[in-house]
């Protein structure tokens, strides 16, 4: 199996490593910190971070220092910074990670973050459930005032930054950026519309930057060992490492930190260990529930941005599940129905009604009650949300229903025809030690 | 006005966290996570003291905790169990265990509770515990890679000694990983 140098990990993975301060800058935590607040000039931050061609890990993929230039210069009052922490992508498990065992690495990088567009107020949005993760967060914080990296007059700059820790409560929605500014001033997690957008009304109608965990956690160390240095890893369009929660039916769950643009047949064979029980695979979601599925034929699509895309996928947030030859395309693209109909936050039509017709659709196919034309007018429903909400939930909301029904339009037909599941002993006895 | 459930020391709490925020309204949600940890779960009444206290009107309150899943509407057990079934988990498994710990608690999902008050299940979608599964969560804590047994020793402990050490530990995996 090949073994590649990390990035992220490397602290974490240190014998008797605990994710303290003295651990952390036992390891040069915060000199990266410490380099730029005594003088770097926040023009010379972005542009390490631009070069260095860093992405957001949290889904989109939008380069980050590009992002953060965004945010208007000598614009009078407060800007905000606002670390995405709601992992919530079904099959995303990586800034769980991240945070719970090296919380200062991302308050470092949201530090840097802070001074390159000028925020003296940062918000740590964490999913409701993280409930460990909000304390060791609010731990380090207060770690990191008693040791004067977080406060006033940082390293003698005179520039002073608050991060406070605000917790969801249970939405799927509030890891859409804008949902996320509305979720934190106190109001139901519903995105926005666009434009406006965030670099110029955020938070408080002030300019606003939303960095994913993962992302964050990665400027320490493009400013510590240089832009060339990160731009080293992976591949020129999708440079770094990037973290791939690995579950499903593989021998070893588990997240891997490794270059952007290996195959996913490494990915799932090598580093995963393979199929459990020696059982064929049938089906990949390569970047999270809002991605297309794929299929064995994929196995050699290498996982950068760029390939999955030009695959019919997305990288999405990192999570890659794996189903095997005994899982039904049909009971799976319920269940992730049914997630999404649970989590559409209601403020668009076409994204409230139309999950819950796919639903009801899906339902009736998977209890043996469906029609022929039901698989048209799936199809039909789902080309009729697309594009058509204000945020990316709709497009998602669909991804699993048009891609099995790509790959797998046999197993569509055969519940219908058959008036039942053929797979349906399998996944009820299906159970994992 | 006098708080009609919430004590004096819930009020402060709320108050302390005022200076994170520029308004008070930023302040519902920890409000009523403060307020939800007092009284077990979110009566109107509650919800009133929210309001009274934040100066916001009522139906801003209940419009944000009808919204969020985590904030209960209906009382819950001391130990209310959330558990995964999205895809993940289900893949291997989350279906034949929920069906062991209903049996187990002799309740069903969403409402009930066990006669001594001690469990309420909700199925939640995922929890960002989708390498461990299947997965729960119980109050506070993360309870992975379950089997039957497994779950059957959690409840014994929570019943005798009110925690768990099956809860999980700061994640990694699969350096974690628990054969």
């Amino acid at each position: 199996m090949p073994v590649y140098e990390k990035i992220l990990f490397a602290n974490m993975e240190r014998p008797g490593y605990t994710g303290a301060l003295s651990d952390y800058q036992q390891t040069g935590g915060y000199t990266a910190m410490a380099k730029v607040f005594q003088g770097m000039p926040p023009a010379d931050v972005i542009d390490a971070v631009k070069k260095s061609g860093l992405r957001g890990r949290g889904g989109a993929g939008f380069p980050t220092g590009v992002k953060w230039g965004f945010i208007p210069k000598g614009h009078p009052g407060p800007r905000y910074l606002c670390c995405n922490a709601d992992e919530s992508e079904p099959g995303t498990f990586k800034d769980r990670q991240l945070i719970e065992n090296d919380p200062h690495q991302m308050l470092e990088g949201m530090a840097i973050a802070c001074w390159a567009i000028g925020a003296h107020v940062a918000y740590v949005y964490i999913r409701g459930e993280f409930i460990r993760g909000a304390e060791i967060i609010q731990r380090a914080i207060d770690e990191a005032v008693a040791a004067g990296l977080l406060g006033r007059n940082l390293f003698g700059s005179g520039f002073d930054l608050d991060i406070y820790v605000h917790r969801g409560a249970g939405a799927y929605i509030c890891g859409e950026e804008t949902a996320l500014l509305e979720s934190i001033e106190g109001k139901r997690g519903k995105p926005r519309i666009k434009p406006p957008f965030p670099a110029m009304h955020g938070l408080y109608q002030a300019p606003t930057v939303i960095n994913n965990v993962e992302t964050l956690c990665n400027v320490p160390h493009i400013i510590n060992r240089g832009a060339e240095w990160y731009a080293s890893f992976g591949t020129p369009k999708s440079p770094g490492t990037r973290i791939f929660s690995v579950n499903g039916h593989v021998q070893r769950p588990g997240n891997y930190e490794v270059p952007m643009g290996i195959t996913l047949r490494e990915m799932i064979f090598e580093h995963a260990g393979g199929m459990r029980n020696g059982k064929r695979l049938k089906a990949i979601i390569p970047g999270g529930a809002s991605a297309p599925f794929f299929t064995e034929e994929h196995l050699d699509v290498r996982m950068d941005f760029e390939s999955i895309a030009a695959a019919g996928s997305m990288l999405g947030s990192g999570g890659v599940t794996v189903m095997d030859e005994d899982t039904c395309m049909v009971w799976a693209a319920v269940n992730l129905l049914e997630f999404f109909h649970h989590e559409s936050c209601g403020k668009c039509t076409p994204c409230r009604e139309g999950s819950s017709w796919l639903l009801k659709i899906l339902h009736r196919i998977d209890a043996g009650r469906g029609r022929e034309e039901d698989l048209e007018l799936l199809t039909t429903l789902s080309h009729r949300i697309e594009g058509m909400t204000v945020c990316a939930f709709g497009d998602a909301e669909v991804a699993p229903i048009l891609s099995t029904i790509k790959h797998f339009r046999d197993e569509y037909v055969a519940h219908i025809r058959e008036r039942c599941c053929p797979f349906r002993a399998n996944v009820h006895l299906a159970m994992a030690h | 006005m006098a708080l009609q459930v919430l004590s004096q020391q819930a009020k402060a709490a709320i108050e302390a966290e005022f200076p994170k925020y520029p308004d008070r309204r930023s302040v519902l949600l920890p409000a009523l996570w403060i307020a939800q940890r007092e009284v077990g779960w979110l009566p109107e009444t509650a919800m009133l003291d929210v309001a009274q206290i934040l100066n916001l009107s009522p139906v801003q309150v209940s419009d944000v905790a009808t919204f969020y899943s985590m904030y209960h509407l209906k009382p819950v057990g001391k130990y209310h169990i959330q558990f995964c079934k999205t895809l993940s988990c289900a893949l291997v498994g989350a279906d034949a265990l929920l069906a062991h710990i209903k049996t187990r608690l002799g309740i069903a999902v969403g409402g009930e509770l066990t006669p001594d008050g001690l469990f309420s299940i909700g199925l939640v979608e995922c929890l960002a515990g989708c390498g461990s599964g299947p997965m729960m969560q119980i109050n506070s804590d993360y309870y992975e890679y379950l089997t039957p047994q497994k779950v059957d020793q959690i409840f014994d402990d929570l019943k005798v000694f009110g925690q768990s050490a099956l809860a999980s530990r700061p994640y990694r995996i699969p350096l974690a990983m628990v054969s």
